[in-house]
C-alpha cells in the first residue's frame, strides 16, 4: 500500500499599513489600512476566503462525503483564525464541518507564523501554546504532528517536538539533505527518540501549486488523471503533498480548472487499488522510519534556496528581526495586553519576507506577495511602527 | 566593412557641464569598442578664428572634429546672450547660432565619408537635418531631454526650440530616447509614432564614473561628529526639483537636528535656493557647494548617506547610477527614466514631500536599510553598462541601415 498526505496551509499576516514617520507616537494602530490596496488586511482575507476558502471548503466536504476514505490535513496560523474569525466568520464554521467528519488532522504551529523558534525559544513555546489553546477552543482536537513557519525546520526542532511529545514534524524534501534517498518514505530526526519526519514531494507539489496553469509547462495541462497516474507510479511508502490553500482559486485561478482538478483527483485514485489516503499521524503510525535525516541547519519550503534568505538574506531583515526580539524582556516586562499582541503581530515572518531583495532569480514570488511598492518601502513602515512600539513601552514602564 | 558614423555630440568630462557629455562619451567609448567608427563633431568656442579644427583626441583615440561656435548643452536664450561677449563669426542669438552650426555641420557631412549621421539633443539636431539633406543618409536622433522637461510642464515651453525638436526628430529615420518616460513625451507632445522610438537607457561605467580620493570638502569630519549628510547633486533650476529638496530637509530637520544637506551644483535658481534656505530657517544645514567634478564629486557621493535626485521631470538621472556605483543609498523622483531602470533605488512623486520625509528618515535612521540599498544599489547598477547601451544602439544602426536599401 502506498498513502498520499495532503497538508494544506492557511495563514493570513496582519500587514503593517504606510506607516509614516509623521504617525509615531501619534497612531498606535499599525495594522489597520481601510484603502483599497494590498495592505488592508480585512479585504485581502475577504477577498482571499471568496475566492479560495469557501470554494475548496465547500468542495472538500462534498469531497470527504463522497469519499469515505478520504483524508487530508491544515495547519492554520492564529492570526489566520482570528482575522476570519472576526470577518469571515462563515469560513470558520466550514473548517469546523471539516474537522468533525473525524478524517480532517490540524497541526501544530506557532500562532503568530513567526521565526521566533530561530530568536527565542521562550517565546516560541509560548507562540505553540496559545496556538494549542486557540485549536482546542475552535476545533475541540490537540494538534500531535507539528509543522513549523514556512516549513522551516532543524535538527533542535526535530528534538524539540520529540520531547515535548509530537508525533512527528514536517519539513521540506530537499535533495542537497536527502541525497540519494527519497522524500517518500518515514524518517526519524537526528537525536530524537519517537518524533518521526515527513517531507515534503517538493516535484508533485509544485506540479499542482505552482506549475498548474503554466502554459510553458510540457505538461499542461495537468489533468487528475495524469497526476493520479504519477502518484501511482511514484516510489516509495507515502507521497506528501504540502501547499498552501490559496493554490485553490487564488494563486491558481478557478478557471484554470484547479477545482475541477481536485474533484476528481479522489475518483481517479480510488481507481488504483495500491494507493489511499493518510493524514500525517496515520502515515508516522502506519511506516517505520527509513533512516535518520540530518538537518544541522535551517531547511525551508522557499524558493529556490530552501533555507531562511528569503526572511535573514539582507542587512534590513536581520536588523528589523534583531530590534523586535531585543524587546521581548521589557515587553514581558510591562504586562500590557495591547503592546504584547502587537510586539507579537509584528513578528510575522511576513514582514520579513517583504523586506527580501534577492529579486534577480526567483524575485517574481516574491513581488506577487508583497503588499508594498518595494522592500525598503516595507522596511520603512515597519520600523516606524516598531519606533512607535518602542515610544509605548517606554511611556509604559517609566 | 566597419559601419561610419558622422556624431554630432557635447564636450566630454571634465568639460561637461552635466549627464550629457558623460553621456557622450560614454557611448561613444563603447561604441568605437565595438568596432563602429565615429567621426565625432562638437561645438567648441576656438581661440584662432577658423571654422572647424580636426583633433584626435588620445584618451578617446576618436577622430574628433571640432566646430568653432559658442554652443553648449544647457543653454538658454538669455544665458547665450550674456555669455556673447563679441559676436565675431558667431550667431547674435542662440537661434542664429544654431542655425549657422547646422550649416558647418552640412558643409563637414560634404567633406567626409560615412554611413550614418547621429545627433544629440537639440541643438544638433539641425546639424544633423542638414547632413541629412546634403548626403542623403538616415539620421538618428538621440533624445536626452526634451523642451517639456528643462522647463518642467508644458507651461514655458519655448516654441522656437519645440519646432526644432520636432523637425529633428520627424526627419530622423530613428528616434532613440533615453527612458520610457521620455518616449512617451516624444510620443504625446511631438506625435512621432511609437514604432519610430526606441527606448535605451543610459549605463555607467568604470571610465565615466567620476573617482579621487582627496577630502578637499573635509565631509569625513561632519560624519564624526555624528552627523548623516544627504545630497543633490545636480544643475540648481527649476527641472531638478531644488525646492522639493530643501522643503524636504527643512520637514527632516524638525524631527532630526543631526543631517547635514548638500547642494552640490550651480545653475539659475542658485541664488533663490540659498534665500529658500534662509526663510526656512534651515541655512546652517545647508551647504551650497557650487559645480563639483573629478573627485570631489565622488567625495560627495562617498560621504552621502543618501542621495536625492527630486527632479520635476527627468529624462533619465546618470548621477543616480554614478551614486548607486559609489555605494550610496539613493532616493529618486518617479517622474525621472532612472527610476524606470533601477530597483534598488527608493522612489517618490517629487511634489511629496512628505513621503520625502520619511524616506530620508527612515534611512537615516535605520543602518541596515542603508547597507541593503547600498550593497544591492552597487550590484544593480554594475549591469546598467554603456556596453549594453552601444550594443542596443549597433542594432538601430544597422536596422536604419538595413530599411535605408530599399
Amino acid at each position: 500500500m502506498k498513502s498520499v498526505c495532503f497538508y494544506f496551509q492557511i495563514h493570513q499576516p496582519y500587514r503593517v499599513k504606510n506607516y509614516r514617520v509623521f504617525d509615531i507616537g501619534n497612531d498606535a494602530e499599525y495594522f489597520n489600512d481601510r484603502g483599497e490596496g494590498n495592505l488592508n488586511n480585512r479585504r485581502i482575507v475577504q477577498k482571499v476566503a471568496q475566492k479560495s476558502y469557501i470554494p475548496a471548503t465547500k468542495l472538500l466536504i462534498e469531497l470527504l462525503k463522497r469519499h469515505p476514505e478520504m483524508r487530508v490535513s491544515f495547519s492554520f496560523s492564529g492570526v489566520a483564525l482570528e482575522q476570519l474569525e472576526q470577518y469571515v466568520p462563515e469560513v470558520i464554521g466550514l473548517f469546523k464541518e471539516l474537522v468533525n467528519t473525524g478524517r480532517v488532522e490540524i497541526l501544530g504551529e506557532t500562532y503568530y507564523h513567526s521565526l521566533a523558534f530561530f530568536y527565542s525559544p521562550s517565546e516560541f513555546e509560548r507562540q505553540v501554546g496559545k496556538h494549542r489553546e486557540t485549536i482546542r477552543r475552535l476545533f475541540g482536537v490537540w494538534p500531535r504532528v507539528f509543522r513549523n513557519t514556512e516549513l522551516s525546520y532543524r535538527n533542535d526542532l526535530g528534538e524539540w517536538a520529540d520531547k515535548n511529545g509530537y508525533a512527528g514534524v514536517l519539513a521540506e524534501g530537499w535533495d542537497p539533505i536527502l541525497g540519494w534517498r527519497s522524500p517518500n518514505y518515514v524518517y526519524k530526526p537526528k537525536g530524537s527518540q519517537n518524533a518521526r519526519l515527513l517531507l515534503k514531494n517538493y516535484r508533485l507539489s509544485d506540479d499542482v501549486a505552482f506549475r498548474f496553469s503554466s502554459r510553458s509547462w510540457s505538461e499542461w495541462p495537468l489533468t487528475a488523471e495524469k497526476f493520479a497516474q504519477w502518484l501511482g507510479v511514484a516510489e516509495g511508502d507515502v507521497v506528501n503533498l504540502f501547499m498552501d490553500y490559496e493554490t485553490f482559486g487564488e494563486h491558481q485561478w478557478e478557471d484554470t480548472g484547479i477545482f475541477h482538478f481536485l474533484e476528481k483527483l479522489p475518483e481517479e485514485l480510488a481507481k488504483n487499488p495500491g494507493i489511499d489516503f493518510k493524514t500525517p499521524s496515520e502515515v508516522i503510525a502506519s511506516y517505520d522510519a527509513r533512516d535518520e535525516v540530518d538537518m544541522p541547519h535551517a531547511v525551508t519550503w522557499a524558493d529556490t534556496d530552501r533555507d531562511l534568505t528569503a526572511w535573514t538574506g539582507n542587512p534590513m531583515q536581520r536588523a528589523a528581526l534583531e530590534a523586535i526580539y531585543e524587546l521581548e524582556e521589557k515587553i514581558l516586562l510591562a504586562n500590557d495586553l495591547k503592546l504584547l499582541e502587537d510586539w507579537r503581530r509584528l513578528q510575522t515572518s511576513d514582514h520579513f519576507y517583504y523586506m527580501c531583495t534577492k529579486w534577480f532569480n526567483d524575485g517574481d514570488v516574491h513581488a506577487y506577495f508583497s503588499p508594498y511598492e518595494s522592500p525598503y518601502d516595507a522596511h520603512i513602515a515597519y520600523m516606524n511602527a516598531l519606533q512607535d512600539l518602542k515610544l509605548r513601552l517606554d511611556k509604559r514602564a517609566g | 566593412m566597419k559601419t561610419r558614423v558622422l556624431m554630432f555630440g557635447w564636450e566630454f568630462p571634465p568639460h561637461n557641464s552635466g549627464g550629457l557629455g558623460v553621456a557622450c562619451q560614454g557611448l561613444t567609448r563603447a561604441m568605437a569598442a565595438r568596432g563602429i567608427d565615429i567621426i565625432f563633431v562638437m561645438p567648441k568656442k576656438l581661440d584662432v578664428n577658423a571654422s572647424w579644427a580636426r583633433f584626435v583626441f588620445a584618451d578617446t583615440e576618436l577622430e574628433t572634429r571640432v566646430v568653432n561656435s559658442t554652443l553648449k548643452p544647457y543653454v538658454t536664450g538669455n544665458g547665450y546672450a550674456r555669455a556673447l561677449h563679441d559676436i565675431g563669426i558667431y550667431g547674435r542669438d542662440l537661434l542664429s547660432e544654431v542655425r549657422r552650426y547646422a550649416l558647418l555641420g552640412g558643409q563637414i557631412a560634404k567633406e567626409e565619408q560615412f554611413d550614418v549621421i547621429y545627433a544629440h539633443d537639440w541643438l544638433s539636431f539641425g546639424a544633423g537635418v542638414e547632413a541629412k539633406r546634403v548626403s542623403g543618409k538616415p539620421l538618428i536622433v538621440h533624445v536626452h531631454a526634451t523642451e517639456f522637461d528643462r522647463c518642467g510642464g508644458p507651461l514655458g515651453v519655448n516654441k522656437d526650440v519645440y519646432d526644432i525638436e520636432k523637425e529633428g526628430m520627424e526627419a530622423a529615420d530613428r528616434v532613440i530616447a533615453v527612458s520610457q518616460y521620455t518616449k512617451d513625451i516624444i510620443t504625446r507632445h511631438y506625435g512621432i509614432p511609437d514604432w519610430k522610438i526606441k527606448v535605451i537607457h543610459n549605463g555607467i561605467d568604470e571610465a565615466t564614473q567620476p573617482h579621487g580620493a582627496a577630502s578637499r570638502l573635509r565631509l569625513s569630519s561632519l560624519k564624526a561628529s555624528g552627523y548623516s549628510i544627504v545630497l543633490f547633486l545636480g544643475r540648481i533650476t527649476l527641472q531638478k526639483g531644488p525646492d522639493y529638496f530643501l522643503r524636504a530637509a527643512k520637514s527632516v530637520l524638525m524631527r532630526d537636528p543631526k543631517v547635514v544637506f548638500l547642494l552640490s551644483g550651480s545653475g539659475d535658481m542658485e541664488r533663490q535656493m540659498m534665500d529658500l534656505a534662509a526663510q526656512l530657517g534651515i541655512s546652517d544645514r545647508v551647504l551650497f557647494t557650487g559645480f563639483l567634478s573629478g573627485s570631489d564629486r565622488h567625495e560627495v557621493y562617498a560621504a552621502a548617506d543618501l542621495f536625492i535626485m527630486p527632479s520635476v521631470s527627468e529624462p533619465f538621472g546618470i548621477t543616480a547610477l554614478e551614486a548607486m556605483k559609489t555605494g550610496a543609498p539613493v532616493l529618486v523622483s518617479k517622474q525621472s527614466g532612472v527610476a524606470e531602470a533601477v530597483k534598488h533605488a527608493l522612489k517618490v512623486d517629487f511634489w511629496d514631500v512628505d513621503e520625502m520625509t520619511n524616506k530620508i528618515l527612515g534611512v537615516v535612521r535605520h543602518k541596515g536599510l542603508r547597507q541593503s540599498l547600498s550593497e544591492n544599489g552597487r550590484r544593480e547598477v554594475a549591469n546598467l553598462t554603456w556596453e549594453d547601451a552601444a550594443g542596443k544602439v549597433e542594432n538601430v544602426l544597422q536596422e536604419t541601415l538595413l530599411s535605408g536599401v530599399q
